[in-house]
């Protein structure tokens, strides 16, 4: 948009005016998007006096880090009381291979369907571009008969087995959108050359294809991570991952409520994702928007 | 050893092969899809025809399973919930995410950062949304008795524990997560708006307000659309929200057709019932997906 000082209308008391009407909207968005997060964080620091007196949204008296240490180790979930931490390597062991073997076959797999020019190749991409809407209530039943086939039923690589399936979908089509938009000369060329299609795809298209692999694992990382329905439905005890050990830490009736260590669990298992995204959100925002202009 | 000829034949095959090559790459994954989405969509659609209870029964006895879904007042509430949940989500995520990214086009100076602030629940699960939420809105702790001790002594924001009221809460927390990402779309698309018509219609002394109302907002008509139906989706898979933030309560006045589900198929051993109500969520989600992906890849093959 052009400069708003040149603009007619765009000097003086109204200019200003407008402008600390956008920055008064902005200011009160951003207070109340940071304002759980603030809610949470200084919660976790205080002590259950603290919290019991009622102060929600006061700052804690003093940097209490006990809550974390029992979240991560102590707090009790189910009938064993070593904290979140054994569910946490839980989801990362969920996580790394879901997340690499979907994303290495979505890239093969993806640039494969950006070559199909038959008929009939738009139905294989309508049928996996309907893949990633489903609601998975609709394959949970099904599911976990075949995991108990499998002999993988109530284990992480049940989990990881699923999360990897319904993963490919999305993963196939990063990489075919991707793709598609690759000068169609470099592959020509390489064709003349007598690059055969493994060739292309290892020295030409996949060293092209660095911002949409960082994409994909971000998207399919955070995804798996933030998982619960799959959790929930073919796991159960030891083998449950992080957000299903955190809804169970949080509705436990049991105990005396603690919650400061309710919040620092929740902080806990929201680390990863949220790293992530402080670090590579240009990345994520391309993977959610990549959602909405497949095609 | 061979002649030119064999010699051709081979390369022919080599050849064949190559052409082939993508689309025996692209079959494994592909049969795994037809295999696990639309075989799986099939089993749970022959099991609604069922009266399997704790174990799957092939026994098809017709829709007695949906009208048994239809008669029920879980059912009734559920889906109910779903109309209220969806529409007043997809609404204000809307209207809050563009809002947000009309205001952050206008040249702010700190975009990066208060973008990051507004997209970062996106990052988090719903669970932990549900978490936080659910820790704020108790009325015994939380930001009520916090406001009547600060001394407004009337305040009263007991919505979570509120028959009448606790799916509003669920839309509270699903909007703080998804408004930032519906903000993230628009003002992507906003970016791409050609200036000349904005300078042109500045010149001609059109406001700002009206530029935007009039010029600007309509022509991203496509990112309305691609947001409505992603929101409106996720309205009908939503699930572990309401796990974490109301478990479905009081009683099950907050409960939507993905937790009658999950209630139906692994609580209560009525996995006919449940397959019913998954697929009625399924045809709900195809009503909105189905026409959308038509009218997207026709336009890509004529455009």
């Amino acid at each position: 948009m052009a400069e708003p000082k040149t603009l007619p209308g765009a000097n003086g008391k109204r200019y200003l005016l407008g402008r600390v009407f956008i920055w008064s909207l902005l200011l009160i968005a951003a207070v109340l998007y940071l304002g759980p997060i603030y809610v949470v964080l200084s919660t976790s620091l205080k002590d259950l006096a603290e919290i019991r007196a009622g102060a929600l949204l006061d700052l804690p008296h003093e940097m209490n880090f006990a809550p974390w240490r029992e979240a991560w180790s102590q707090a009790c979930i189910g009938v064993r009381c070593d904290g979140l931490q054994p569910y946490f390597m839980n989801s990362v062991i969920m996580s790394v291979p879901s997340v690499v073997i979907s994303t290495l076959i979505g890239a093969l797999s993806g640039y494969a369907l950006s070559l199909f020019h038959f008929r009939g190749a738009n139905i294989i991409f309508a049928l996996m571009l309907f893949g990633c809407f489903i609601p998975f209530q609709i394959v949970i039943l099904p599911m976990a008969q075949t995991l108990g086939y499998l002999g993988i039923a109530n284990s992480i690589t049940g989990l990881i087995v699923v999360h990897t399936i319904y993963g490919i979908s999305f993963t196939t089509l990063f990489f075919r959108n991707y793709y598609v938009s690759v000068p169609q000369e470099l592959v020509r060329a390489a064709t003349m050359d007598g690059a055969g299609f493994f060739r292309i795809f290892w020295h030409i298209m996949l060293p092209l294809a660095l911002p949409i692999i960082v994409v994909s694992v971000i998207w399919q990382f955070t995804q798996v991570w933030n998982e619960f329905l799959f959790g929930a439905s073919f796991t159960s005890g030891g083998s449950q991952p992080v957000t299903v050990a955190l809804n169970n830490l949080i509705n436990s009736t049991t105990s005396v409520k603690q919650y400061n260590v309710d919040m620092a669990a929740a902080l806990i298992a929201a680390a990863p994702t949220l790293v992530v995204y402080i670090i590579a959100g240009r990345f994520f925002v391309r993977g959610l928007t990549a959602g909405a202009v497949k095609g | 050893m061979s002649n030119p000829r064999q010699r051709k034949q081979q390369m022919s095959v080599l050849d064949r092969l190559q052409r082939y090559l993508p689309q025996l790459v692209v079959a494994p994954p592909f049969l795994l899809l037809v295999f696990f989405v639309y075989g799986f969509i099939a089993w749970t659609g022959i099991i609604s025809l069922t009266d399997s209870r704790m174990l799957p029964s092939f026994d098809i006895q017709g829709f007695q399973q949906y009208a048994r879904l239809f008669a029920m007042d879980r059912w009734d509430v559920a889906f109910h919930n779903l109309l209220i949940f969806g529409s007043l989500y997809v609404l204000f995520a809307l209207m809050i995410g563009c809002l947000l990214a009309v205001l952050l086009d206008q040249h702010i100076r700190a975009e990066g950062a208060l973008r990051t602030i507004y997209l970062y629940p996106m990052a988090i699960s719903f669970i932990v949304t549900g978490t936080a939420w659910k820790w704020i809105l108790n009325p015994s702790l939380g930001i009520e008795s916090y406001m009547q001790k600060l001394g407004w002594e009337s305040f009263q924001f007991d919505w979570i524990v509120n028959r009448d009221m606790a799916i509003y809460v669920v839309v509270i927390a699903a909007v703080w997560q998804a408004s930032g990402f519906v903000m993230a779309l628009f003002l992507s698309a906003l970016r791409t708006v050609d200036e000349d018509i904005i300078r042109a219609a500045h010149l001609d002394g059109a406001s700002t307000t009206r530029i935007y109302i009039g010029i600007i907002l309509p022509s991203l008509r496509p990112v309305f659309l691609s947001a409505f139906v992603i929101l409106a989706h996720l309205s009908i898979k939503s699930f572990d929200l309401v796990v974490a933030l109301t478990n479905g309560g009081p009683g099950y006045s907050s409960t939507l057709p993905a937790n009658f589900m999950y209630e139906m198929a692994f609580r209560r051993n009525q996995i006919g019932l449940g397959a019913a109500s998954a697929m009625m969520m399924l045809a709900t989600v195809a009503a909105i997906i189905v026409p959308y992906l038509y009218s997207e890849l026709r336009a890509k093959h004529h455009g």
